[in-house]
């Protein structure tokens, strides 16, 4: 009996000592908005894409890109989001728009829907070298974080609903 | 009228007496060879803040840390002041010098490894927890005693595999979000990520005042939060990775003024 309660005292020292050595919480995971559900819960099934040349002529859904979800998709400050380093005049009610990349402007006169797809899932397969994230791709990558293994930055449905409204930049 | 002229007199003494409490650098200070501070990229309302002592934050870390150097603690009834005496003499150039190699453990350490390891071994004192406010307070303290001076780590001999860890690490893409250290910090200083300006990502002002943390923070804190950013798993404070990362960036920085306590977004 004393053995034990020297034992649980050492223990507690112990767990003490260890705690003082580690470092304080990691820090904490910014909410996710309800166009995020695709980052938690179980993890959606990714859909298989066909590159041809430099698109991706079929769309990843087969519910049609939904322009006024894609316009919120888009303006969702919380997610990593074409406002983080593209101006976006058709946005401009929003701010702090970045100014890395070109500004989007004119891509409904410039590109197509299968050509804007896979600009969007995997800008690299054109571009090497960009800066641009892949939004809907889950290998190749380094140390991602437990929370965000497996999934992609956009679900499919914000890939076709994106391309609907960034279509109607003319 | 004379009583006007007295009031003005002053106000001219009290703002000539917080000049004399200030920083105040000219600009062209922070920047060497291309090479620019933090403080380069701030705001005026920033800069200010962090040129006068009296109003900048980040000078409670280092009065913490001043009160801190003559407090006896651990076995040995000792205080940093019983061996070191003066910090503004025992301690000035030191922080120019960290991180730095270490032939007794055969790796890097940091500043707030070495606090730790001399409390320790000289005090028979607890180590002090990872971006603790004693800790913190600590290694702005002894940095503090440095303020001016240039950095100047030792990237040589057994120290230069830890440095080639580190350039790697500035330079591998990471996370969900895909993008290295260097597709921001070298290759797009002054552009606007959002509405903030992105920065050559120089430490020679840490440890910090963040201001949008509301506390001083250490570099590997600001390592962490980084790699968060890109959706990475983010490494210890004060683990190996990080400590070779720090020797790099420290290195990138050099001849930069140390800046400590700096104020930062």
């Amino acid at each position: 009996m004393r053995f034990s309660f020297v034992s649980l005292v050492v223990l507690l020292a112990a767990g003490a000592a260890w705690a003082q050595a580690v470092a304080p919480a990691a820090p904490p995971v910014p909410e996710r908005t309800p166009l995020q559900a695709h980052l938690t819960g179980p993890i959606p099934p990714l859909v298989k894409v066909e590159i041809v040349g430099n698109t991706i002529p079929q769309p990843l859904t087969q519910q049609p890109g939904d322009p006024a979800r894609g316009r919120r998709v888009i303006a969702d400050a919380s997610n990593s989001t074409c406002l983080i380093c593209h101006e976006v005049p058709a946005l401009a009610e929003l701010p702090d728009q970045g100014k890395i990349a070109p500004p989007l402007e004119g891509l409904g006169s410039r590109y197509t829907a299968a050509e804007l797809r896979l600009r969007l899932v995997n800008a690299k397969l054109i571009t090497p070298d960009t800066m641009m994230p892949a939004y809907y791709r889950t290998e190749g990558l380094t140390r991602v974080q437990p929370q965000f293994a497996g999934r992609t930055i956009y679900s499919a449905q914000d890939i076709e609903d994106a391309i609907a409204f960034l279509l109607t930049i003319k | 009228m004379r009583a006007r002229a007295a009031f003005l007199l002053a106000c001219a003494a009290v703002l000539a007496a917080t000049a004399a409490h200030a920083q105040g650098w000219p600009i062209a200070r922070y920047s060497v060879e291309g090479r620019n501070s933090g403080y380069f990229y701030l705001g005026q309302q920033t800069r200010l803040l962090q040129d006068d002592d009296f109003q900048n934050p980040g000078m409670f870390a280092v009065d913490a840390g001043a009160a801190a150097w003559r407090r006896v603690d651990g076995t040995q009834g000792r205080s940093c002041a019983s061996c070191h005496q003066n910090a503004a003499e025992t301690m000035k150039g030191v922080a120019t010098r960290y991180p730095a190699y270490d032939a007794k453990s055969g790796g890097i350490l940091n500043l707030e490894l070495v606090i730790n390891r001399e409390r320790v071994e000289k005090m028979g004192a607890a180590p002090l927890v990872y971006e603790s406010p004693e800790l913190l307070a600590m290694t702005s303290y002894i940095s503090h005693q440095s303020r001016g001076l240039p950095k100047a780590v030792d990237i040589t001999g057994p120290a230069a595999p830890f440095f080639e860890q580190g350039k790697d690490f500035w330079s591998t893409r990471r996370g969900q979000i895909d993008i290295s250290c260097a597709m921001c910090h070298d290759d797009r200083p002054g552009m606007l990520l959002r509405g903030d300006t992105i920065s050559q990502g120089q430490t020679n002002g840490h440890p910090m005042y963040r201001l949008i943390w509301h506390t001083i923070s250490s570099t590997h804190r600001m390592f962490e939060w980084c790699n968060t950013s890109m959706r990475a798993e983010p490494y210890p404070l004060g683990s190996p990775v990080y400590l070779a990362l720090e020797l790099y960036v420290a290195w990138r920085g050099r001849g930069l003024p140390v800046e400590t306590p700096s104020v930062r977004k």
